[in-house]
């Protein structure tokens, strides 16, 4: 602008970096207390420089877990947290899909309060609502479930808005071309639609994917087996025993281990994270 | 709002819907009719028989005066952590949207936190500064400071806060950046014309045109603050030392499970959700009104 600009840049670079140095420095704690020897945290002598014990704590923490409290190997609890996370993703993607379609390319009895049915769940996230919805899933034997972790947390019509919204800008032209070429509700729907919509699935999988991988809450009430718990869950549990005998060192490296996927999607696929992120707060 | 070009089927509409209807119905609208008809039983202590009991579980919640101040530290938090967290990252935002070089870089390094699930937040937090063993309580210890979020409650609600709104920094810098590209340029340039210094003009012109952001993001955090703030409690204090750091839904879960109070718990949870009602309604509007702004 009409101002000298020099020193004011400089300011900015300067204040980002601090922002950068505040987000960044209990994660650097994390990865440097994942390579330290138990005793020397224990002692609170920690060092703010990473140690020599890298191979061997993540060696331990991925294979065997911690040798006190949970014993689970953390990459079990990956693939649980990795199942739960794709579970509810493409879940959420496929049925939210179709029933968009069903709502906006078709004129039917009960279309409306259908819609508003779906609606209202947008209004209140599962934490409200746990205790009866844990009596249901338990009723329905899905404890322990895979299923039981992930179709709860479908139950929600962010990603139907999402594509209704997306539906209603496609041109009618497109139908009425592909009907001409003698295409029936399904085929304009997996020829036409499903091809036009790929970069919002893609947008949608990516925000659905972090937020799966992060549940906590849900998972700490249905699993009880040591080998069904996500590694949000296996945290927690590493923690419980005294204070004196927690293993820091397996802690730390799983909680790094915890935020490698999501934090990986985000910064690999930051264009469709934020387009997926803006669109589903709408 | 409404297609004019439709496929004519009587059956297939039904059968696209279904799926996502039968979910709703099962695992939203059952549990949380269910919830509703819960918060006006009674259960013995046993769980041998339950009466119904209209509004004594709501009765009996309102009052209990730690009712109330657990509704005031869920609110206490909610600001502390929204105020903390909107300013700093209204604050990088403002630098971050300035013509800089490595600008996407800049980006890029502070978006990643909302990656980082809340139990794995308070894991880190809670390590960060732990009483005896904590990198940062030894500066605290050596400038003076009685450091023990374990015994004193004071100090664990501002540990819950720091590292509630640290991993919120990254989606309100965000959505502050959207905010800000979209303030037409010319705007600014016609306030410089008149001779406003920036500081100036980012108060007469940049954060009035943002308001409407900043109000979303508030509710946002206002809600994020409700519900997401669980798996950092959860690991770091689990509510205590006494309730000192139990929110709402803290609350219900800990009457629920470990009190085995499922009457109350159920009245805390229609409630809770008659607030996220009215916040969300409150978003609507607002989402409405930006719209034709």
């Amino acid at each position: 602008m009409v101002e000298q600009e020099g020193f004011r840049r400089y300011v900015a670079h300067i204040v980002l970096w601090i922002g950068i140095a505040i987000v960044a420095f209990p994660v650097y704690v994390a990865i440097v207390a994942s390579t330290q020897d138990n005793a020397l945290i224990a002692n609170g002598q920690m060092s703010l420089l990473p140690g020599g014990h890298f191979f061997e704590v993540y060696y331990q923490t991925i294979f065997v877990g911690t040798s006190g409290s949970t014993r689970e190997p953390v990459a079990n609890m990956m693939l649980n947290s990795l199942v739960m996370a794709l579970l509810i993703a493409v879940g959420k993607i496929a049925i939210s899909i179709i029933s968009a379609y069903g709502i906006v390319y078709f004129r039917f009895p009960f279309r409306m309060p259908i819609f508003w049915i779906i609606f209202i769940t947008l209004m209140l996230p599962v934490e409200v609502r746990i205790y009866p919805t844990y009596k249901i899933v338990a009723d329905l034997h899905m404890l322990d479930s895979y299923a039981g972790l992930a179709l709860p947390l479908i139950a929600s019509a962010t990603a139907t808005l999402l594509f209704r919204q997306f539906f209603m800008t496609v041109p009618d032209e497109l139908l009425e071309a592909s009907r001409i070429d003698g295409a029936g509700p399904l085929r304009f729907f997996w020829d036409t639609l499903l091809p036009l919509s790929r970069t919002n699935m893609a947008a949608l999988f990516v925000i659905l994917f972090i937020l799966g991988w992060n549940q906590y809450l849900w998972p700490l009430l249905i699993t009880t087996r040591d080998d069904m718990q996500t590694i949000q869950i296996g945290i927690r549990k590493m923690m419980t025993t005294n204070d004196a005998l927690t293993e820091w060192p397996i802690v730390m490296a799983t909680a790094v281990l915890a935020m490698l996927p999501p934090v990986f999607v985000v910064v690999a696929m930051q264009k469709l994270f934020v387009r997926g992120l803006v669109e589903t707060e709408k | 709002m409404q297609k004019q070009a439709i496929f004519q089927s009587k059956l297939l509409p039904f059968a696209l819907v279904a799926p996502q209807l039968a979910i709703v119905l099962i695992f939203f609208y059952w549990p949380a009719v269910q919830a509703v008809i819960q918060s006006f039983l009674l259960q013995d202590a046993f769980g041998l028989s339950t009466s119904f009991v209209w509004f004594e579980n709501y009765l009996e919640l309102f009052s209990d005066p730690a009712y109330f101040e657990t509704i005031i530290r869920t609110f206490f938090f909610s600001f502390a952590i929204a105020g903390s967290s909107l300013s700093v990252a209204l604050l990088l935002a403002v630098m971050a949207d300035k013509p800089l070089r490595g600008g996407a870089v800049y980006r890029t390094l502070l978006i990643w936190p909302y990656a980082v699930a809340p139990p794995v937040v308070g894991v880190i937090w809670v390590f960060m500064l732990h009483p005896s063993l904590g990198v940062l309580s030894r500066y605290l210890r050596a400038a003076g400071i009685e450091w023990n979020p374990l015994l004193d409650g004071n100090q664990a609600a501002t540990l819950v806060i720091l590292a509630a709104a640290w991993k919120q920094i990254s989606y309100n810098f965000l959505f502050f950046l959207a905010g800000l590209a979209s303030i037409p340029k010319s705007v600014l340039e016609a306030a410089a014309i008149d001779g406003a210094r920036p500081m100036r003009r980012f108060w007469t012109v940049t954060f009035p045109l943002l308001s409407p952001t900043i109000f979303f993001l508030l509710v946002v955090n206002i809600v994020y603050a409700f519900f997401d703030t669980f798996g950092i409690i959860d690991t770091m204090t689990r509510g205590g030392p006494g309730k000192s750091t139990e929110t709402l839904v803290y609350k219900v879960y800990n009457d629920g499970l470990i009190g085995g109070n499922l009457g109350s718990s159920a009245a805390q949870s229609v409630i809770l959700m008659v607030m996220v009602i009215v916040l969300t309604g409150i978003q609507f509007r607002f989402v409405e009104r930006k719209v034709t702004y």
